[in-house]
């Protein structure tokens, strides 16, 4: 009962393995950049499942009422700003890769060492 | 001029002589010189202050304020003036030796030669002067750094390797050692001013000032206390002049001189006396001492053996700073004066041969005195000072520092000292008497030999009288040191 | 006008940044850049004498107070670093006109500069900030400014490099917002000083140490602390020479004086050292890095790769200062924070003076270059006397302190490591040093003139402050002292 219930979390930790797990152990650059994504986007449910309440609704406030009768919005609003983070370096990397893909004709990290960092 | 503009004019002099070689580089007879005035200029600076110190003046120069506490200063004491005085003397005389060496063997990047020569005697001068251990330990560096194109002079891979053993061993243990005693005796004692008394009695515990001690004697390399010697006989690949006025009188005595002040001034002899490593440490002194006594002996090259011979005689000092009694104190004092007159000498004579003959090994050394008649008696005269027999200035130091085993209750160092003086007849004495009544293996391998260039014998005259004049008038050099080692009689 | 300098430091970047994209012309935007850095120095300068003498200037961003806005806070550390941040990006900029024009495709230049004043503004909001989220994305923005800094190197082997560092520093980052999650959880609020005061209460959770150690996880990948350091050789070695230096002069401390923030101010001395194992195992941590770091850099033979391995030891030396907990280790840490950014400033400069003349920065190819690029071989000299710790440079009271911090600690063997690394450090910088002067250049050579004064000045700015500093160490040590007792008392 008690696993289960948390299974917001387990699906955190699974993602976030998931993630780091294809970052460290695959050998295409292009892989790397999914599995940055996929371990970002693991924080980001962290942080919006921790801003549950249960029971709650959105916080869209017209009168003033019990604040724990609502969500708390500013996780919400701190993984928007995260979002961004993650499109940003997400964009930065695949741009780098294109320019890569330029030089070497290549994302596979063992071809572009032996192309350069053998010698 | 005050005291304190005097300090810093000689210490800045060795600079100007820098900058006069480099600026006269193209004119080898300026450069000359140049080399010559500064170093004249020097010792006349480093004479007037002889007369301030005695008088009680101390000369307290603050160059810079690093660290809260601590200074960059220099402060006058009679050790450092009289090693000042003796090594900017020698430099004098070196000077006038290297002019007919380095010309009569042709070497080349003279320019760079003199100009470092100059350099590394900044160093000394502030070693000489230094006020507190931090001062000392920048100066000492300075001379580490400033020797190594000396040492690496020729340029080849020999010299190099050499270069490297040089550098290696000095500067691992400065840093790795010297430096960190230094800043675990600021921790302790919360200064590392130079105070007559020492600054850790009291402060430190008797393990702690073990430790320090050991750090000190093992982290001065320069003193060249065994397993850390092996960069004097590396740094032999250099020219002549050096080996003779660096590595048996400037450099290495920088190193015996920190030691001494470290234990007049950081320890004090009285709580020196009560260290219990200090024992141990007496054991390695001496142990450098035969043990070097023996390689001298096995060793044909003749820069080889008189380096082996130096690291043994610089024991006698370190011995004589573990000691810590008067006697023992001023012997130590004494004998960085008379042995560097006569190590000197018996460098500047081997400098002769391999000039004037081209000899560098002992065994072809046989019969060359009568070609060579001045040089070898030099060599005679400066054996006979380092072996310590009168009528030669060597005598006063050892008996001196025989005088300090006793007062110490360490008669067996007595023992070592007579050893050891017999080892030097042994390695030593044969040379003079071979060169003047041995027959070369081959007479026809002496034609064409003559006496070394003048240049050469004038400044073996100077050092060979020097060895006499201080059997004549030790007295003067040792009133001088009495008030700092409060001596008795 | 004064109130408002903690923002118009950050601000001023920030707003230079789409103008030099808007001016495209290089020598303008050029122009640009260094009015903009000399001017931000200047307010860091003012803004440091002002937290000097009136005590940590709060201002709450849009006016919204604390903690329900976000506030910038600027303590006299983080004065400090906004004054070493700010100053070595004034001491560049001049730099940056020649090397830049020869290093950067002249089409791309002015997003060259662009980028940069993006880092700088990352590195400036990061250090002025009091809000623990706000640091986050202001890491972030400099990380990924600096990403694309890296990937402008001439050698295609600069984008591998910052593609890794890309995939590092973004594991980092996120390691830390996972960090700053969990103090979310557990306080609900992400104001600094907030937390600070509701943390204490909740220090024996779990989710606090796990917090505690996601950000310093987070943060030791973002200061390349060994072993987590595999992103920086390439990022340095292969970086345009004005990125090289720039970066390895703040961007590894600014991650550490994050660090800081976090034991410090965030969790406080008495929890960090006192509840968690922080001075148990960072300062070996270090010391250990250190040594090996030093190690592998004697075997370099790219001058910059060398000097990228050393800058990771002297982080570990930071590190390990920071982390003994201890007022005197602070002051050491945050004085070697300030005096490496000088050495290591220096040395990249000056080979970067060697790539501008000769093109390449191996070992072999520098060969005899004391004779012919005297000023710059010099500067190394100097600044590797410095790296060394030989007295009367600032290397040397950094190691001073460094020392008598750890004697003071009686950590035996972490003063064994310290001597050993620093003996490494020695063999190092001699390697280079007999390069440069005992070697004979290469048969053949080209001849080489010395580098234009426009680079040498910065150059030898910088090498001057390290004889300063090694002088004169109120302005390091002393300051660095003060930011120690405010880390430490907890001012408000």
């Amino acid at each position: 009962m008690s696993i289960l219930a948390h299974y917001n979390d387990w699906a955190v930790i699974v993602l976030m393995m998931a993630g780091l797990y294809i970052v460290i152990s695959t050998r295409s650059f292009l892989k790397k950049v999914v599995g940055l994504n996929l371990f970002q986007t693991s924080v980001i449910i962290f942080y919006i499942s921790m801003a549950n309440v249960t029971g709650a609704a959105a916080p869209i406030v017209t009168e003033p009422v019990d604040a724990a009768d609502y969500a708390n919005p500013l996780p919400h609003v701190l993984m928007l700003t995260a979002i961004v983070v993650g499109v940003a370096t997400t964009a930065v990397g695949l741009g780098i890769l294109v320019r890569i893909h330029e030089a070497y004709g290549t994302v596979e990290e063992d071809e572009i060492v032996r192309h350069d960092f053998d010698s | 001029m005050t005291v304190e503009t005097r300090v810093l004019f000689a210490l800045l002099l060795p600079l100007l002589g820098v900058l006069g070689v480099l600026l006269a580089r193209r004119r080898p007879n300026v450069r000359e010189a140049v080399s010559l005035a500064v170093g004249a200029s020097l010792f006349l600076a480093v004479a007037s202050l002889v007369g301030p110190i005695t008088a009680g003046a101390d000369g307290h120069v603050v160059l810079a304020r690093p660290l809260p506490g601590v200074a960059l200063e220099l402060r006058l004491e009679p050790l450092g003036v009289l090693f000042a005085l003796v090594a900017s003397f020698l430099w004098v005389v070196t000077t006038i030796y290297a002019i007919g060496y380095m010309r009569g063997h042709g070497e080349g990047h003279q320019t760079r030669f003199f100009a470092c020569f100059a350099g590394a005697f900044f160093g000394v001068v502030g070693a000489a002067f230094s006020g507190n251990l931090l001062t000392l330990f920048f100066f000492y560096e300075i001379l580490t750094v400033v020797t190594y194109p000396l040492v690496t002079h020729a340029g080849t891979e020999a010299a190099r390797r050499a270069g490297r053993t040089y550098l290696g061993v000095l500067l691992s243990t400065s840093i790795g050692l010297f430096l960190f005693a230094i800043v675990w005796t600021w921790t302790v004692a919360g200064t590392v001013d130079f105070v007559p008394g020492g600054v850790l009695d009291g402060r430190a515990d008797r393990v702690a000032a073990s430790v320090i001690l050991a750090l000190f004697v093992f982290g001065i390399g320069k003193a060249a206390v065994m397993p850390f010697h092996r960069w004097l006989p590396a740094a032999m690949v250099a020219p002549t002049p050096v080996s003779a006025l660096l590595h048996a009188v400037a450099v290495v005595k920088t190193g015996v001189f920190a030691l001494l002040k470290v234990s007049i001034y950081v320890f004090g002899t009285d709580f020196l006396f009560s260290v219990p490593i200090r024992e141990p440490l007496l054991w390695v002194a001496a142990t450098t001492i035969v043990l070097a006594s023996l390689i001298a002996m096995r060793k044909d090259n003749l820069k080889a053996r008189l380096a082996y011979s130096t690291i043994g005689q610089l024991s006698y000092i370190v011995m004589g700073a573990l000691l810590a009694t008067p006697s023992a104190s001023v012997g130590a004092g004494l004998h960085v004066v008379t042995h560097a007159f006569g190590k000197i000498t018996l460098f500047f004579a081997a400098g002769a041969f391999l000039v004037a003959a081209h000899r560098t090994e002992v065994g072809q050394l046989r019969g060359i005195g009568r070609r060579m008649p001045w040089t070898s008696a030099f060599f005679l005269i400066g054996s006979l000072s380092i072996i310590g027999l009168p009528p030669f200035g060597g005598m006063w130091s050892k008996w001196l520092l025989g005088l300090g085993t006793l007062e110490a209750g360490e008669p067996w160092l007595l023992g070592v000292l007579l050893f050891s003086a017999l080892s030097n007849f042994a390695y030593l004495l044969p040379i003079p008497v071979h060169a003047f009544f041995g027959e070369p293996d081959d007479p026809s391998s002496l034609e064409g030999v003559r006496e070394a260039p003048l240049a050469c014998r004038i400044a073996m005259a100077i050092t060979a009288s020097g060895c006499v004049a201080l059997f004549c008038f030790p007295g003067p050099v040792h009133d001088f040191l009495r008030p700092v080692l409060s001596v008795g009689p | 006008m004064d109130h408002h300098l903690p923002v118009l430091v950050v601000v001023t970047a920030l707003v230079g940044a789409p103008l030099c994209i808007l001016v495209r012309q290089p020598r303008v935007v050029w122009g640009l850049f260094t009015a903009i850095t000399w001017s931000i120095a200047a307010m860091a300068v003012t803004l440091l004498l002002q937290v000097l003498s009136e005590g940590p200037v709060r201002y709450a961003l849009g006016g919204w107070p604390p903690p329900l806005g976000i506030e910038l806070r600027v303590d006299v550390l983080g004065g400090f670093v906004l004054t070493i941040v700010s100053g070595m990006a004034a001491v560049v900029a001049p730099y940056s006109l020649r090397s830049v024009e020869q290093e950067v495709d002249a089409a791309r230049v002015h997003q060259f500069y662009a980028v940069l004043l993006l880092a700088l503004t990352g590195l400036l909001g990061l250090t002025a900030t009091g809000d623990i989220f706000n640091a986050f994305v202001f890491l972030e923005i400099s990380s990924l400014a600096t990403y694309v800094l890296v990937s402008l190197g001439r050698d295609r082997r600069a984008l591998v490099s910052a593609f890794r560092y890309l995939v590092m520093g973004t594991v980092g980052g996120t390691f830390f917002l996972i960090g700053i999650g969990f103090l979310y959880v557990q306080t609900g609020t992400l104001n600094m000083l907030d937390l600070a005061a509701i943390l204490p209460q909740w220090i024996d959770t779990r989710t606090s140490a796990v917090a505690f150690a996601f950000l310093t996880v987070g943060l030791s990948l973002k200061l390349a602390l060994f072993p987590l350091h595999l992103w920086l050789p390439g990022a340095y070695s292969y970086a345009p020479s004005v990125v090289s230096a720039f970066l390895a002069a703040t961007a590894t401390k600014v991650a550490a004086y994050l660090m800081l923030r976090v034991f410090f101010t965030v969790f406080g001395q008495a929890v960090a050292f006192g509840e968690l194992p922080v001075a148990a195992t960072l300062p070996a941590v270090g010391l250990f890095g250190a040594l090996a770091m030093s190690l592998v850099a004697v075997f370099q033979t790219n001058l910059k790769r060398l000097l990228a391995y050393s800058s990771i030891a002297q982080i570990g030396y930071i590190v390990t200062a920071a982390s003994l907990g201890t007022q005197a280790g602070l002051t050491a840490g945050i004085g070697h924070l300030f005096n490496h950014a000088m050495m290591k400033g220096a040395l990249f400069l000056a080979v970067g003076c060697i790539a501008y003349r000769i093109g390449s920065v191996r070992l072999e190819e520098i060969r005899g270059l004391g004779r012919r690029m005297p000023w710059t071989a010099a500067a190394i000299f100097v600044g590797g006397a410095s790296l060394v710790g030989m007295p009367l440079t600032a290397g040397f009271i950094s190691k001073w302190h460094l020392v008598s911090a750890i004697l003071a600690e009686g950590q035996w063997g972490l003063v064994a490591l310290i001597l050993t690394s620093s003996l490494l450090a020695v063999a190092y910088v001699w390697r280079i040093v007999g390069f440069l002067y005992l070697r004979d250049a290469p048969s053949g050579a080209a001849p080489v003139r010395e580098a234009p004064l426009s680079m040498l000045a910065p150059t030898w700015a910088l090498v001057l402050a390290n004889v300063w500093f090694g002088l004169d160490t109120r302005g390091s040590l002393g300051v660095a002292t003060q930011a120690a007792l405010g880390l430490l008392g907890g001012q408000p």
